[in-house]
């Protein structure tokens, strides 16, 4: 109860702490324009002519995120570090469990608020046609789930510098492998040399062999599985790091 | 309440703290002395859980600050070096998510900020973004945060840094006034503040303590400890060294400044005189006349000097004489 209290206070924080800089706002902004423009523009979801949004609006999130969410993790730990606070932090009665989950629990219901706000689009192939609202839902439910993936990794990249712009590019290197392992192309390259069995086992590694379930709308509790355990594991490897650090 | 025993802190090769033992008790003010680099900083986080020792425990209030972490924090308040604090944010809602992390809720978090705003003036910038502050509000705000939970131990790492003469007034007036119910360790370099406020000193040198005591005996450790400064007129200092070495008490006098009227001269004890060097040179003047004549305390920077520096001190001291 009092573990959930403590981060709960640091989650107010960090999310107060998004709302003030400008961060936030072009962050919701710049996702919104592209989720629009892949949309409509390039995903063709005119020209399909089919009353859902898979293909034209799912498709291209594990691409936003790959540049977008260590963006908002980037600074989780590497300010905290930087400007020296992480000494403040570290020695107020909690444990460092509460303050790593409290730090990735704001920036990820910050991003579920930005996905939430994609809703016009939802409205619009509503008033379109008649889509099966319960495959849109758990394809958003997966794109949050995928989100948290990433942001969990960039808790790691962002602790172990104090250099935001570090941080950034190695969780970019990260999240591309965790994609690249499923994306058709790479898989077709390697099935030329390698057995099915190491294939599959890549690929069993990549975000987008995941959540193409949720886009079809099978909520398969392996690949909710998968996304929790990417975060759990994530999040502990971060807890490892900040230890590593201040044992020196 | 605070208690370090044995206490190491090995970074890679470098032995950081060497084997620190120390109590503080309630009450009780101990200023932290030591060249940079001797391992101030380092102790103090080792005592607010920030980083682990290598060897050796260190208890608060009874809690062993490594096993359980948790309740010997909740009794600490601590204002880092360089009194960090999160710049997007606001005065007071720094200091309304310092209240709520130690658990204060309500009214008692509205009673807790009002109390700390109002004891280190925070009231112009209460709505000012912490960015946007000078570094003497900013400090402040920093200590506002390390009280307000009204904590039974205070660690403050150089509490009066970069603040201007007034602020450092206030601050040590501060520290003397909550060490009357509470446990507090200060680090600082600057030695008048050891005087100001501390009841306790400790100094420490390459992770060691080299001197443990009141303000008062460390400066007995000075050489300077019951010297007499004396300036006289009617006489040439030749002369005058001739007279005065005459005297049992005295060791060695040393000539400060000399011109055609008067001569300064400073003149040093042999031990166990204890005090019967001024009397003894006021019977001794016949023929010359005292100006001035005074006994010296001793000083404390002389006493770091020469404790942490032995092979400099006294080249230092020549030069000054």
């Amino acid at each position: 109860m009092n573990a959930w209290s403590n981060i709960k206070t640091i989650t107010k924080r960090e999310l107060g702490a998004y709302f003030t800089s400008p961060l936030a706002y072009i962050f919701i902004v710049i996702f919104l324009l592209l989720c629009g423009f892949f949309t409509f523009m390039v995903g063709g979801f005119f020209e399909r002519g089919e009353a859902s949004l898979g293909r034209p609006f799912f498709d291209w999130h594990p691409w936003f995120y790959l540049f977008l969410v260590p963006a908002v993790g980037m600074r989780l730990w590497a300010e905290e570090r930087r400007v020296g606070t992480i000494e403040l932090l570290l020695t107020m009665p909690i444990t460092t469990w509460q303050a790593i989950v409290g730090k990735f629990l704001a920036s990820w219901l910050f991003l579920g608020l930005a996905l939430v706000l994609t809703f016009p689009i939802v409205i619009t192939v509503n008033y379109l046609g008649s889509p099966d609202n319960g495959v849109i839902f758990s394809g958003y439910i997966g794109s949050w789930l995928m989100a948290g993936a990433y942001l969990a990794i960039s808790c790691v990249t962002s602790a172990m510098t104090r250099n935001q712009v570090v941080s950034f590019i190695i969780s970019v290197v990260i999240c591309l492998f965790f994609i690249l392992a499923g994306f058709p192309p790479i898989i077709r390259l390697l099935e030329g040399w390698a057995g099915t069995w190491l294939v599959d086992t890549i690929a069993s590694f990549s975000v987008i062999t995941h959540f193409d379930g949720f886009q079809k709308g099978v909520l398969d509790s392996r690949d909710v599985l998968f996304f929790l355990s990417l975060i759990g594991f994530s999040l502990f490897t971060t807890s490892v790091v900040l230890r590593g650090h201040r044992a020196g | 309440m605070i208690k370090v025993q044995n206490l190491v802190k090995i970074f890679g090769a470098k032995h950081a703290v060497d084997g620190l033992s120390f109590t503080v008790e309630r009450g009780e003010v101990l200023g932290f002395l030591g060249p940079n680099g001797a391992g101030k900083s380092t102790t103090m986080r080792m005592i607010t859980g920030f980083i682990p020792p290598s060897a050796g425990t260190i208890t608060v209030g009874g809690f062993d600050v490594v096993g359980q972490a948790i309740p010997a924090r909740r009794l600490i308040g601590y204002l880092p070096e360089n009194a960090p604090a999160y710049t997007d944010m606001t005065v007071n809602g720094f200091l309304n998510f310092a209240a709520e992390i130690r658990g204060l809720r309500g009214d008692a978090k509205r009673r807790a900020v009002h109390r700390v705003v109002e004891m280190c003036f925070l009231e112009a910038v209460l709505h000012q973004s912490v960015e946007t502050l000078s570094k003497g509000y900013r400090h402040r705000t920093c200590f506002a945060q390390s009280v307000i939970h009204d904590p039974d131990v205070l660690v403050l790492d150089e509490p009066t840094d970069g603040l201007d003469p007034n602020q450092k007034h206030e601050v040590r007036c501060l520290i003397r006034k909550m060490g009357e119910k509470k446990a507090i360790i200060f680090s600082t370099h600057i030695l008048e503040e050891v005087d100001a406020v501390c009841s306790r000193a400790i100094i420490i040198d390459r992770g060691k303590i080299v001197a443990n005591g009141t303000p008062e005996q460390l400066r007995q450790k000075s050489d300077w400890a019951g010297a007499v400064t004396l300036r006289v007129s009617g006489i040439n200092g030749a002369a005058l060294n001739q007279k005065l070495s005459q005297l049992a008490v005295v060791k060695r006098m040393t000539v400060l400044r000399e011109d055609s009227t008067s001569v300064t001269v400073r003149v040093f004890p042999k031990s166990n005189v204890n005090g019967a060097l001024a009397p003894n040179i006021a019977d001794a003047a016949q023929g010359w006349r005292i100006e001035e004549l005074h006994t010296e305390e001793g000083r404390l920077d002389e006493v770091f000097r020469s404790i942490t520096m032995p092979d400099t001190a006294a080249t230092a001291n020549e030069e000054k004489k």
